[in-house]
């Protein structure tokens, strides 16, 4: 399955590392990716594969959010059709 | 890759504009569960829902987690039970009320509506034990939603039923007094009632509908009233234009999920009804954006015209966006679930009289309306036939959903709680229909019905 991550925290050294890293390590694979600095607010966006994946989605989102939590990101995965139908005609 | 700002945008409307999916209705039809031992029918009835919607809470909660939107209501409709309880051989259709209520919390949904009947051009036997069995059914359960359709354009205005209807809502604020009248906040009294409308307290599973279907209804007043901060003071093109963009957008989505929960779930999908459908949190308001098209307060002059531009810019915006659009589509204007009207009858500008009004450009009608507790059974009768007059005339859909708020009077408020919200008190003509309710009959449907 084809989603799309986004990720914003206070910018800081390590957090496109970390979310990657873990990302790795569930063998999550991503396609693209792209990331800026808004006033001082680190915004990422990744398209990412799940299916390269041993685990299920719901367990890549729980492990995400996890890491949301302890290194105070604020991130979301969603299916990447909501955004190709929300945006194109 | 799609544009960054693009992904942002939709984010932000989740996360901070109220952008919901407000339903996943699943509509069954019941006609296979007719039996003449009401008990058995009733045991058929609950079984059938049960095995029909057994997987729709878990789906919509998966739909959830993979799309990261909320699904704020999973609810289910069935069919008119005044056609399927017509060959029980009883007059207590309490019975089947009952096990609608169990069905729907065996299921885990929110509402189940359907305890319905359909008297636009005059009663069956059946329908009128069911309508007499409404307040003690509202009063004993708790997720069983009723409504009644009175009048259709092709059929005219029933006033036998209208008349009914006063006496049928005062009789379910009075059985239901300990909690404001809550009862009739499940029951809507329509004109030109559609079969495929997702939203409760309306929601049916018409005649003509398959044996099961999914309907969606989409919200999201939050992002349109953020849409139009952004081009203030800008010509009513531009308004139109911005309403018309967001309406896609949200539009998009419910198709995205409705074909989720379709295939997901094996059942064909029905509808996607693109309704702005506000709650009473702040900024999730249908008054708010009118105002932000420079009224002072919503009930002044020029919030009919603001209500239409919003109303038709919505269907113009939504209808690209899906294959199939249905139920109600348009602009709820309910005012206890609003924010922004609450305020604006406690301040004085929105009185009924507005309402009704607006209700002649919107997509639905006087809805989540309290009155007065000891406001007449023939008063609240007059209110629902103007109703079904603008309905009748305008060829769309109408409804009344008041509470005459037991003991309660003007400035007073009634707490519902959750997306039912707070409704404050409204004053009503005091003037008496009384005799012209007492006529009954027919009100003949208009010239305009005669069409082939």
């Amino acid at each position: 399955m084809k989603a799309v991550m986004t990720v914003t925290a206070q910018d800081r050294v390590g957090i496109i590392a970390g979310v990657c890293s873990l990302l790795a390590e569930m063998g999550v694979n991503i396609l693209d990716l792209s990331q800026t600095v808004m006033q001082g607010i680190f915004t990422m966006t990744l398209l990412v594969d799940t299916s390269t994946s041993t685990h299920s989605f719901d367990e890549i989102r729980s492990a995400l959010i996890g890491r949301s939590k302890s290194e105070n990101l604020n991130i979301h995965i969603q299916r990447a059709d909501i955004f190709e139908a929300m945006h194109r005609v | 890759m799609l544009n960054i700002s693009d992904i942002m945008q939709t984010v932000n409307m989740i996360d901070h504009q109220h952008l919901d999916i407000r339903t996943i209705t699943l509509g069954i039809s019941l006609n296979d569960c007719a039996h003449p031992d009401i008990k058995k029918c009733a045991a058929k009835i609950y079984d059938k829902i049960c095995s029909k919607a057994a997987r729709l809470v878990s789906t919509g909660e998966r739909i959830e987690r993979e799309y990261g939107i909320p699904i704020v209501n999973k609810r289910i409709s069935v069919t008119p039970i005044a056609q399927i309880a017509a060959s029980c051989e009883s007059n207590d259709y309490a019975v089947i009320g009952r096990a609608l209520n169990d069905a729907a919390e065996n299921c885990g949904v929110n509402f189940i509506g359907g305890y319905s009947a359909l008297v636009h051009k005059g009663f069956t036997e059946s329908d009128r034990k069911l309508i007499a069995s409404i307040p003690q059914t509202l009063a004993e359960t708790s997720l069983v939603c009723s409504s009644v359709n009175v009048a259709t354009t092709k059929a005219g205005i029933n006033m036998d039923a209208v008349a009914l209807m006063g006496k049928v809502i005062k009789e379910t604020a009075k059985l239901t007094a300990d909690k404001g009248g809550l009862g009739c906040a499940k029951l809507v009294v329509f004109a030109n009632a559609v079969e495929d409308n997702p939203f409760m307290a309306g929601a049916f599973h018409g005649v003509g509908e398959p044996e099961c279907v999914i309907n969606v209804g989409v919200s999201g007043p939050g992002v349109v009233w953020r849409a139009l901060q952004d081009v203030k003071g800008q010509s009513f093109d531009v308004v139109a234009e911005t309403v018309k963009r967001t309406a896609f957008r949200i539009t998009r989505m419910g198709q995205v999920v409705a074909h989720a929960a379709s295939k997901m779930l094996g059942v064909p999908f029905g509808i996607v009804d693109l309704s702005l459908a506000p709650t009473p949190a702040k900024g999730d308001s249908v008054a708010r954006i009118l105002e932000e098209m420079g009224l002072e307060t919503c009930g002044t002059h020029g919030t009919t015209a603001a209500l239409a531009l919003l109303n038709d810019a919505v269907k113009k915006g939504g209808v690209m966006a899906s294959g199939h659009v249905g139920g109600l589509s348009g602009a709820f204007i309910p005012v206890s679930e609003d924010e922004g009207m609450i305020e604006a009858v406690k301040c004085g500008a929105l009185g009924i009289e507005k309402l009704e009004a607006m209700t002649c450009v919107c997509s639905v009608g006087l809805d989540m309306i309290a009155v007065p507790g000891d406001t007449s059974a023939e008063t609240i009768s007059a209110i629902i036939a103007d109703e079904a007059a603008i309905g009748v005339i305008n060829n769309k859909t109408t409804a009344v959903r008041v509470i005459p708020a037991p003991d309660k009077n003007v400035g007073d408020s009634v707490e519902f709680g959750g997306l039912l919200g707070s409704a404050p008190v409204m004053r009503v003509n005091g003037a008496k229909s009384d005799e012209f309710i007492a006529r009954g009959g027919r009100i003949p449907a208009p010239i305009h019905s005669l069409r082939n």
